[in-house]
């Protein structure tokens, strides 16, 4: 996931309640259970389809938490790979539209 | 309650005999051709043997099939005509959900028929919004208290400690539904490591506690989130099904935000039952259903299956 334009988008198969701070996510296809903490929940919820990764780290994590750009690039990295892996995220190198029930 | 005998020639042929067994209030007719197997049935679910009108039928055909209770549990949709398909080492089944009936092929195994039951509840439930929770429940002035936890965390513990006055619900697996004042607890015949069946009474859900066992008797506020992602690792259900875990998931938010969930660290003796209904007395004169906000952050959790 190196490249400069990644889209992502959140799955369908997916429902997410915030409690206090934290965002609650489950695939309902296989029954998983996700906890999200603040910076993971703020690039989940900014994962519209059409904004650029690396402009989500930038806009939404670099300028709301006092983090590192490539530390906080990498981490965001890390964790989209993770959740697409699980069916959460959808990942393109092309912008995405949100998948409709 | 009386056993209610009575012919079900829509399920099978022959002279096939019927118990009505009603458990959270949600009778379900078993019925089967097998003089013996109907024993089985009427001792094991004595005291909630009912002659309500059935909501749903289940066929049992006695055959010898597998003995594996360990086995996995498979419950899916059948594509073709949607149907639920329960599978285990020791049993097969079908159920419609739209007509309310189904068939279980099985041996006579009574921890195979209590599955199958369980899965029927489990999948009835989350349509109805509520939930099979693997947790110990009792009653005790009016109001039910669930304990859960982790496996020896003391589920068994807390009802063998209960004095009198305390009316078991179950030792292994709760019954929950939405009641007009939050949730309710039902009994089950359900039975684990106590090896007796809850008595066949309900009451509103006053808390749910989740043990652990430690040097003091103490409760402790728990997050709502942490309360949520508990709650969520100990809802029995079986099946993959996204329309049905998007409501049970719906489910446990709401009982989260309406049922009080703190953390019960006990001493193994029976003062903590003091504990106990000292909190439920007041929480009832608080009537304070708050939270704790204060939340540790978490990384992406490793999954939790439901």
């Amino acid at each position: 996931m190196s490249e400069d334009s990644v889209y992502i988008a959140r799955s369908s198969a997916i429902a997410a309640r915030a409690l206090a701070g934290e965002m609650m996510v489950m695939n309902s296809a296989d029954s998983t259970f996700f906890t999200l903490n603040e910076v993971a929940t703020a690039i989940f919820q900014a994962a519209d389809g059409h904004t650029p990764l690396r402009q989500i780290v930038r806009e939404r994590i670099c300028e709301q938490f006092d983090v590192d750009p490539e530390q906080a690039q990498a981490d965001a990295e890390q964790f989209v790979t993770e959740l697409s892996s699980h069916g959460i995220l959808l990942v393109s190198n092309q912008p995405l539209a949100q998948e409709t029930r | 309650m009386t056993l209610e005998f009575r012919s079900v020639d829509s399920l099978m042929t022959g002279s096939p005999k019927v118990a009505c067994v009603e458990i959270g209030g949600i009778p379900i007719a078993l019925s089967t051709s097998d003089d013996g197997f109907l024993d089985l049935l009427r001792r094991r679910y004595d005291g909630f043997l009912s002659s309500s009108t059935p909501e749903f039928e289940l066929a049992f055909d006695l055959a010898a099939t597998g003995s594996d209770p360990d086995a996995e549990v498979r419950v899916r949709r059948d594509n073709n005509d949607g149907d639920w398909i329960l599978e285990r080492g020791d049993f097969q089944a079908r159920w419609d959900p739209r007509t309310g009936r189904g068939r279980v092929r099985q041996n006579s195994n009574p921890y195979s028929l209590d599955s199958v039951l369980r899965i029927v509840h489990s999948l009835v439930l989350a349509e109805r919004g509520g939930l099979l929770l693997h947790a110990a429940s009792a009653t005790c002035d009016g109001r039910a208290y669930l304990f859960s936890g982790v496996s020896g965390a003391g589920k068994t513990t807390m009802t063998r400690l209960a004095p009198a006055g305390i009316t078991l619900l179950t030792d292994e697996i709760s019954y929950l539904r939405p009641a007009a004042a939050g949730y309710a607890a039902f009994g089950t015949p359900f039975a684990g490591e106590l090896a007796r069946s809850g008595e066949n009474c309900s009451a509103p859900v006053a808390a749910l506690f989740f043990l652990e066992q430690g040097p003091e008797n103490r409760i402790d506020e728990l997050p709502e989130a942490e309360a949520l992602r508990r709650l969520m690792r100990n809802i029995l259900f079986f099946a993959q099904d996204k329309g049905l875990v998007e409501k049970l998931f719906a489910t446990a938010c709401d009982f989260v935000s309406r049922v009080p969930i703190r953390r019960l660290t006990f001493y193994p003796d029976a003062r903590v039952w003091d504990l106990v209904r000292n909190f439920g007395r007041n929480f009832d004169r608080n009537s304070d259903r708050g939270f704790d906000s204060n939340v540790a952050p978490t990384i992406p959790e490793v999954p939790q299956h439901v």
